[in-house]
């Protein structure tokens, strides 16, 4: 009954400043972005202008896409990622498997040194895996890149909780009509665990598309750079380049997954819930 | 029947064990082997110098800074990152104006590279030309260089970080804050519960269990986020923003001590396992792990 006592033009007022609250973080969350998009589609002159009819331009986008070879940074990218993906979905997948549905020895104790790759992940394990690195005689190549991530401890984990899912009796059945192991885990557990990698997959390749330090030291060359360290050579040689071509370039590089995000936002945020949760 | 389903069981785990060894536990385990040898140089081979690397890191000031400097941004973006991402999931979780705005707003800077919002903020750091610096210039206040100055620089980068992982943990809040029954709001609606109480009392106990999991995260991210560094500060103005990763890099990379950037690592492999210890301890698993 005491709801009546609270008067109804204090629950307009606290509705009131929970909205102003939120809208106000909200566009002092984007201020960065808001700048750096203003800098790359107005002239230099208007680089901190604020005026509302500021002639919009596409040319800094053109310049920084000329000042540095981008487009095979962009495929570099593209190649890692898919590479990443690909390798990441097969090999967790066989191993998430085996630790859902077999019984051996040492189970408990290998799933615990796969688990051990949450805390200790390569990006931390720079000097070691670049020596291997030399002695495969990988350096400056995109499979360099890549190898270390191969098999993620947190894919094989999210797979095992997903096939872990499977009822025993579907795979029983599979068996009984003569499905080979391998057969089952195609055509019975891969279909059913498609959210969990699509999920996995968008993690994925957010974090290898953004991935930085590991790239950089292992590339040396054009061939083989990823654009995060293509951007990063392009904005600090000094040589006097303006701001809004850096931004511009910065822009050009988060693209694709910033309008990959756009468009299908609540596909990102669920897998992003799944793949954090589960 | 059963060894014949172990061989099968080892022909799958088989290939991701080997890379999954080859690039975690190996160079792990070799890297604490290396941190007790030296750095070969020229025509002078590594030899055993047990503690010496150790000892090194002791004298080492820039060491001492960069450890100092990384409990600064632990202290500061763990529980940023936690309070903001909070806020933003309580204010997009219900009915509000312009929810999937506010929504994108939040989550947006978590799909760019963190080299690409290095370069973003630089620009908006820049003395006298940043959008910081507009705003300082109409109060009357001279320009400043935050990210040249040893008083400031360490805070830039770490605002820059709070703002790159907020909205990624809000996601953890909206997926937690969603499991809350409905009915319990009703109840305490009846009740007469103001919001705050009602957050106090009932939301936040809930929500433990996600707290301490985004909390885990943050703290293994304030070891492991340094990539902004390269691109804003390089650890400077005099080691102003140096911390532990990046000052592994400089020493394995820059000036190819390969011993000391090993016994440096084994610090930080130290500090991940204690994280990782800590969360197996306090974490009840079956609340995250279903």
């Amino acid at each position: 009954m005491s709801t009546l006592a609270i008067p109804a033009s204090r629950l307009d007022l606290d509705r009131a400043l929970f909205m102003v609250g939120a809208w106000a973080l909200a566009l002092v969350w984007l201020l960065p972005l808001a700048y750096a998009v203003w800098t790359a589609i107005h002239p230099a002159a208007f680089e901190t202008r604020f005026e509302p009819f500021a002639p919009l331009t596409l040319e800094n986008f053109v310049r920084a896409w000329n000042a540095a070879p981008f487009a095979r940074y962009f495929v570099n990218t593209i190649l890692l990622v898919t590479m990443i993906l690909t390798a990441q979905l097969i090999l967790c997948s066989l191993a998430a498997f085996a630790f859902a549905r077999f019984e051996f020895p040492g189970k408990n104790t290998l799933f615990a040194l796969v688990l051990v790759q949450l805390m200790v992940m390569p990006d931390i394990l720079l000097v070691r895996n670049y020596a291997t690195m030399g002695s495969l005689g990988l350096i400056d190549t995109i499979l360099a890149i890549g190898l270390p991530y191969f098999a993620s401890g947190f894919a094989i984990f999210l797979l095992r909780q997903t096939f872990k899912t499977v009822p025993r009796e579907l795979d029983e059945a599979a068996r009984v009509e003569g499905c080979s192991w391998p057969g089952l885990l195609w055509r019975v557990y891969v279909p059913l665990a498609k959210p969990t990698m699509l999920a996995f997959g968008l993690v994925s390749i957010s974090h290898h598309w953004n991935n930085f330090i590991w790239p950089l030291i292992i590339t040396s060359s054009v061939e083989t750079r990823p654009l995060t360290v293509g951007l990063s050579i392009f904005a600090t040689t000094d040589s006097g380049i303006e701001w809004s071509i850096i931004t511009a370039a910065t822009l050009i590089t988060s693209a694709p997954l910033l309008i990959g995000f756009l468009l299908f936002q609540r596909q990102f945020v669920q897998s992003f819930m799944r793949a954090g949760i589960k | 029947m059963v060894r014949k389903d172990w061989l099968i069981a080892l022909a799958f785990l088989a290939p991701a064990l080997i890379l999954l060894f080859t690039f975690t536990h190996y160079p792990a385990v070799q890297t604490v082997i290396d941190s007790f040898w030296s750095t070969a140089r020229g025509r002078r081979p590594s030899v055993f110098v047990g503690w010496d690397n150790y000892a090194r890191m002791l004298q080492d000031d820039i060491f001492r800074r960069a450890m100092i400097n990384n409990a600064i941004y632990a202290a500061i973006t763990i529980p940023a990152s936690v309070a903001l991402a909070l806020a933003m999931a309580l204010f997009v979780q219900g009915r509000i104006l312009g929810r999937g705005f506010l929504r994108m707003a939040f989550f947006t800077p978590t799909v760019l590279p963190l080299i690409a919002v290095a370069n973003i903020w630089l620009f908006f750091y820049l003395p006298g030309f940043g959008l910081f610096e507009q705003v300082r210039g109409l109060a009357g206040l001279s320009p400043r260089n935050w990210i040249g100055d040893p008083d400031t620089a360490l805070y830039a980068v770490t605002a820059v970080t709070v703002w790159a992982q907020a909205g990624f943990f809000m996601i953890f809040y909206l997926a937690a804050l969603q499991t809350i029954p409905p009915s319990l709001r009703e109840a305490a609606e009846i009740e007469g519960c103001s919001r705050w109480t009602f957050f106090r009392r009932v939301t936040w106990p809930l929500i433990m269990p996600t707290t301490l999991f985004i909390s885990v995260n943050a703290t293994i991210n304030a070891f492991r986020t340094v990539d902004h560094i390269f691109v804003m500060t390089q650890g400077g103005p005099n080691n102003a923003s140096m911390l532990l990763l990046y000052y592994i890099y400089e020493q394995g990379f820059r000036f190819w001590d390969t011993a000391y950037a090993s016994a440096l690592t084994v610090v930080m492999v130290i500090i991940l396992a204690i994280v990782g210890i800590g969360q197996f301890f306090f974490l009840d698993r079956k609340v995250h792990y279903r």
